[in-house]
């Protein structure tokens, strides 16, 4: 089956979607939108964790059918996504998102793959760098996005606040300090830049 | 395979009608890990996301209408002051994520022993809602379970709302896992006081078949707290009339050995959260009381 749904803010069309295929699936492997990652498809990890309509979700258990009509952010458009929110928001032009070409060549690069620095990232993006909270890096994108909707959500959490949003994402090399560390320093990033 | 996708809740049940193997998808999170797993096959897959009144609720005078897909995170987010049982049962389901996919019409459709929302449901006293083109019926909550992972459901039939009664009393939900996100209950158990009836409703997820209800310790309880005046009084349960239903609770259950525990510790787990979701309750009940009175 043929089907068309928005991807970080651009129309997109996947075909020869088998019917109980995932959202995670169509990403990664008919997209070429790799930063979804795959671990347990079970809803488990949260490594796969996309936003739906706005909604953190597991995207390895949204069935392809039925995001017809609606919108995806993935980790790959979440730059864009933080740079528009920040600019108020909407996107009269038509021009902005995350062009497929662009998100399947993303990368935290720039001119320093260690500091972030030349690339343009978002807060919470340059806060898990800056903090040093990636280590092996598979649970990342889904931290990045899961911690990126609570900051939206609640611009000034507790401790526990930030516990109870990434419950839903496993960290295997344990690094959940400098996780905590990472999103601490977004929330003050941001509060100092309003 | 193939993927229905009906526009109106009418269409639903056409398609039901006529496919009765089609297997209903809302959230997803029981269903896509059964696919994803192999460990499934459905001919048919029925979106049910496009219908709209399924993900909204009424609060009316006695009770809520629920729609069958109304995420746990609505629950928790709207409805705490009405349905706090199941409000905070649906906190203790797995993660945000899930939480914001998953909804109650699952967890009743799925009929597992562990699905969080039924010792909430049970202790609240709670009908089933569903419908098929031959019309639309309500499923009392203790008629609805029939077995593992069994319901009362026609093959036709669709679940379109849960009513549940609007607390008349303080309401407790407990639950014994390995952390606190990210677990299928070893065990649960769920207590509601009906001040307004005087009477106590329990409910016990993950110790037996099918979600029950401790009917005996019920009994017991209402005697007890009938007899003693404690309705009335407001004195603390005694001791003896709270082990004495933690027991009755712990013999209502009849679990099994599994890799999440073993049946003699869910009996035992069960009679202590029974012990202690009734001491929650009803010191809550108390209080509330002497507010009222210090008012008057």
């Amino acid at each position: 089956m043929r089907v068309n749904f928005t991807v970080n803010g651009r129309p997109q069309e996947a075909d020869d979607v088998w019917e109980g295929e995932s959202l995670l699936y169509v990403l990664r492997e008919r997209m070429g939108l790799p930063g979804s990652k795959n671990a347990c498809e079970q809803g488990e990890c949260g490594s796969c964790t996309v936003r739906l309509d706005g909604v953190p979700v597991c995207s390895c258990l949204v069935a392809a059918g039925q995001v017809e009509g609606r919108e995806v952010v993935t980790v790959e458009g979440l730059a864009d996504f933080a740079k528009q929110r920040a600019e108020g928001g909407g996107c009269a032009s038509g021009a902005c998102g995350t062009t497929l070409q662009n998100a399947q060549q993303w990368e935290a690069k720039g001119t320093d793959s260690h500091t972030g620095e030349g690339t343009e990232l978002s807060t919470i993006q340059q806060a898990f760098i800056d903090a040093g909270a990636v280590q092996c890096g598979f649970c990342t994108p889904g931290l990045l996005v899961a911690a990126d909707e609570m900051l939206e959500r609640n611009p000034t959490p507790s401790d526990a606040d930030i516990r109870e949003a990434l419950s839903g994402n496993l960290c295997r090399c344990t690094g959940y300090e400098k996780i905590m560390d990472a999103v601490r320093l977004a929330a003050a990033r941001q509060s100092e830049a309003v | 395979m193939d993927f229905l996708r009906p526009a109106s809740w009418e269409e639903a049940l056409a398609a039901k009608a006529e496919h009765p193997t089609a297997v209903p998808i809302a959230g997803g999170t029981d269903v896509m890990v059964e696919i994803n797993f192999d460990h499934r096959r459905p001919e048919y897959l029925l979106d049910l996301n496009r219908i709209g009144d399924l993900s909204e609720w009424e609060v009316g005078e006695d009770s809520v209408r629920l729609g069958a897909s109304v995420p746990y995170t609505k629950i928790m987010e709207n409805l705490r002051g009405e349905l706090p049982g199941l409000a905070l049962a649906s906190h203790t389901v797995a993660s945000p994520q899930i939480r914001n996919r998953g909804g109650v019409g699952g967890n009743l459709g799925t009929a597992s022993p562990a699905g969080d929302a039924h010792p909430a449901l049970l202790a609240a006293g709670a009908e089933v809602e569903v419908e098929s083109v031959r019309g639309s019926r309500r499923i009392p909550i203790d008629a609805f379970y029939t077995g593992v992972k069994r319901n009362a459901l026609a093959a036709d039939e669709l679940i379109r709302a849960v009513h549940v009664k609007k607390a008349d009393g303080p309401q407790q939900f407990s639950k014994v896992g390995t952390r606190n996100a990210m677990v299928i209950a070893v065990c649960a158990f769920g207590l509601a006081l009906h001040p307004e009836t005087r009477t106590v409703r329990t409910g016990i997820g993950s110790a037996a078949p099918t979600p029950v209800r401790a009917k005996a310790a019920e009994e017991f309880l209402n005697a007890a707290l009938e007899e003693g005046g404690f309705w009335d009084n407001g004195q603390i349960i005694t001791p003896s009339v709270a082990k004495q239903f933690a027991d009755l609770c712990s013999a209502a259950c009849n679990p099994i050995d599994d890799v999440r525990g073993t049946a003699s510790y869910r009996r035992h787990a069960v009679g202590v959260m029974a012990r202690r979701t009734l001491t929650w309750t009803w010191e809550s009940y108390r209080g509330t009381r002497r507010l009222t009175e210090g008012a008057a």
